[in-house]
């Protein structure tokens, strides 16, 4: 039955209008992007119309909030480094193990319990971590590590280790997944064991997955928050020192998010230079783990 | 590729193969069972200082007088007002990706924008909410620009999962709906969404138990760990359960220890119920659907 030409008008104007609305909602995250990077830009640009950026980078002490201000990044960076180095050195062997298992050894039906199993750890709000850092597990590291500081880089990168697990075994297995069965037949017949398959074959040809999934991990153990947040300390220092408290940069903008900064001032800025650093870094890291990511998924 | 060369050692015995499947099991059961402990630990320690008196008092200087309402009651206007910020448009956005965007730039930059987006440090999108919200569009540290924060914070994670869910539906349904006249908006509404909603609500709670827990932006942005009031509207400013317990952590009195775990334990008590809620209702309305 043929409709008067306005009710089709104005059909085909709702249905537009919804077409749009829509659209709006999706540019609406390109609109968040560019916000991010526009604040960051521009309060970026005004901290280095005050401080050289020679001072940033190649003063060795970062104390903006003191009297005597130094505004060097790598007290900083090498807090943020030294937790992050240790949360992989604990997330990627049981990471790597568990994906092997998931991948290689697991039946389907051990594999539909372990897997949501393992994400539990990553379901886990981080500000629990920290507690768990901080409260539980530095006292006892403190029992076999007698010069081990209240605060310290050891305790929370050990705990965000566990927290990241899952990220590496997830995209781990994916990589693991994706080797031809044929690839592992091939060297079962030229006589190779299970180990051996595992180890010269399946796990080379996955290698870039496999590295795609630590530089997420690593780009993850870096924006990480509230664990160092609590657990490592307040002190930028520039050391790699596990048993001292130091400062990441995420640690550094909440102690200055948690104190009344004036707007404006340079120290105000400061978290903005810093955020900018640590998006930067985060921002390469995710780039080049889907660049490797994609290489695996397209085989 | 490398050159294919013969085992330079003789096949390893069958032991040595199920020495490393079990270590494998191993790596893989040991940091669950680890986290079982420390949650074990937790509730040992906090479960006798959950009473009336803790889930109904304000903040103190005081342990033993400290409550949780201001951060719990904070953290339930959060959540609604990010629910009810974040879902629609999560949700719109991953029905433009799915269902009306053509294969072209645009769709593509938006995809390659809300996968970037997802891996942004939540303590950026403090830094944004601290600008954009408190700051350039004056809302003050209200419940409101922590709400927006979290909202952008947790709009990847919803479009990605409605986008799952709607791709789950199949094509010749669609097509079906659109065979018969019903126009593009009629299909989506009318035969995708109802098929695709198990999914979206399951993407959507588990969005939101992410923004329960999130307590770095919020510090950033401006939430109070002391408040001694309860929020009249979203331009209030507020507490939230992790602000309070990141607040009792940091604290060295070990009183304050006790209170944290406490906290703690009404924080995952509530994931918990949300998560299982996600849940039962995904099985239930798939029964439904007769799927």
């Amino acid at each position: 039955m043929a409709r008067p030409a306005s009710m089709r008008r104005s059909r085909r104007v709702g249905e537009a209008l919804i077409e749009r609305s829509m659209l709006g909602c999706a540019l609406l995250s390109v609109v968040t992007t560019a916000a991010i990077l526009a604040i960051l830009v521009r309060q970026t640009g005004e901290f280095f119309a005050e401080v050289p950026i020679s001072a940033f980078l190649f003063d060795t002490q970062w104390t903006p909030l003191f009297a005597d201000k130094h505004f060097g990044i790598w007290p900083l960076l090498a807090g943020t480094f030294l937790t992050s180095a240790i949360a992989i050195a604990v997330a990627l062997p049981f990471g790597l193990l568990a994906a092997i298992y998931l991948g290689e050894f697991a039946t389907p039906r051990i594999r539909g319990v372990l897997k949501p199993t393992l994400e539990l750890l990553a379901g886990v709000p981080t500000i629990v971590y920290g507690y768990f850092a901080l409260v539980t597990l530095t006292p006892v590291l403190q029992k076999f590590m007698p010069e081990l500081s209240g605060f310290n880089a050891l305790a929370p990168g050990i705990v965000m280790g566990v927290m990241i697990i899952p990220m590496i075994t997830s995209l781990g297995e994916d990589a693991i997944s994706a080797v031809p069965g044929s690839v592992r037949e091939g060297a079962y017949a030229l006589g190779a064991g299970k180990l051996a398959t595992v180890f010269r074959v399946v796990l080379p040809t996955a290698l870039s997955g496999i590295a795609a999934a630590v530089v997420l991990a690593v780009s993850r153990a870096v924006g990480e928050t509230m664990i160092v947040a609590i657990a490592a300390g307040q002190q930028p220092r520039l050391t790699l020192n596990p048993q001292v408290p130091v400062e990441t940069m995420t640690a550094y903008i909440v102690q200055v998010g948690m104190g009344d900064t004036p707007t404006g001032t340079l120290e105000y800025r400061t978290i903005f230079v810093v955020g900018a650093t640590l998006f930067a870094i985060t921002f390469a890291a995710n780039l080049l783990s889907q660049r490797w990511a994609r290489r695996f998924r397209e085989r | 590729m490398n050159r294919l060369r013969p085992p330079a050692t003789r096949p390893p015995s069958r032991t040595l193969e199920h020495g490393f499947r079990w270590l494998c099991l191993l790596a893989a059961l040991l940091p669950v069972a680890v986290l079982g402990v420390l949650l074990f630990d937790v509730v040992r320690t906090g479960i006798g200082r959950i009473d009336v008196q803790f889930l109904t008092s304000f903040p103190s200087r005081r342990p033993e007088h400290a409550g949780i309402i201001a951060g719990a009651v904070g953290s339930l206007w959060l959540v609604g007002l990010t629910a009810a910020i974040a879902v629609p448009i999560g949700v719109g956005a991953a029905i433009y990706l799915e269902e009306y965007a053509r294969r072209g730039r645009l769709a593509t930059l938006i995809e390659v924008n809300v996968s970037n987006l997802a891996g942004v440090p939540s303590i950026i999108y403090g830094l944004l909410g601290l600008e954009l919200f408190v700051r350039a569009l004056s809302l003050g540290r209200s419940l409101l620009a922590g709400a927006l924060t979290l909202a952008l914070l947790v709009l990847p994670i919803i479009i990605l999962s409605t986008r799952e869910a709607l791709r789950t539906v199949p094509r010749g349904l669609r097509e079906a709906g659109l065979a018969l006249g019903a126009t593009r908006w009629q299909v989506v509404r009318q035969v995708v969404l109802p098929l695709a909603i198990p999914g979206i609500l399951t993407g959507s709670i588990l969005a939101i138990s992410r923004a329960i827990g999130e307590a770095a932006p919020l510090v950033v942005l401006g939430a109070l760990s002391y408040v001694d009031f309860l929020p009249d509207g979203p331009m209030a400013p507020f507490s939230a359960l992790p602000i309070q317990i990141f607040n009792w952590t940091s604290r060295p009195q070990a009183g304050f220890a006790v209170n944290a775990a406490a906290g703690i334990i009404v924080l995952m008590a509530t994931l918990l119920v949300l998560n299982a809620a996600a849940i039962i209702t995904r099985n239930r309305m798939q029964k439904r659907l007769g799927r």
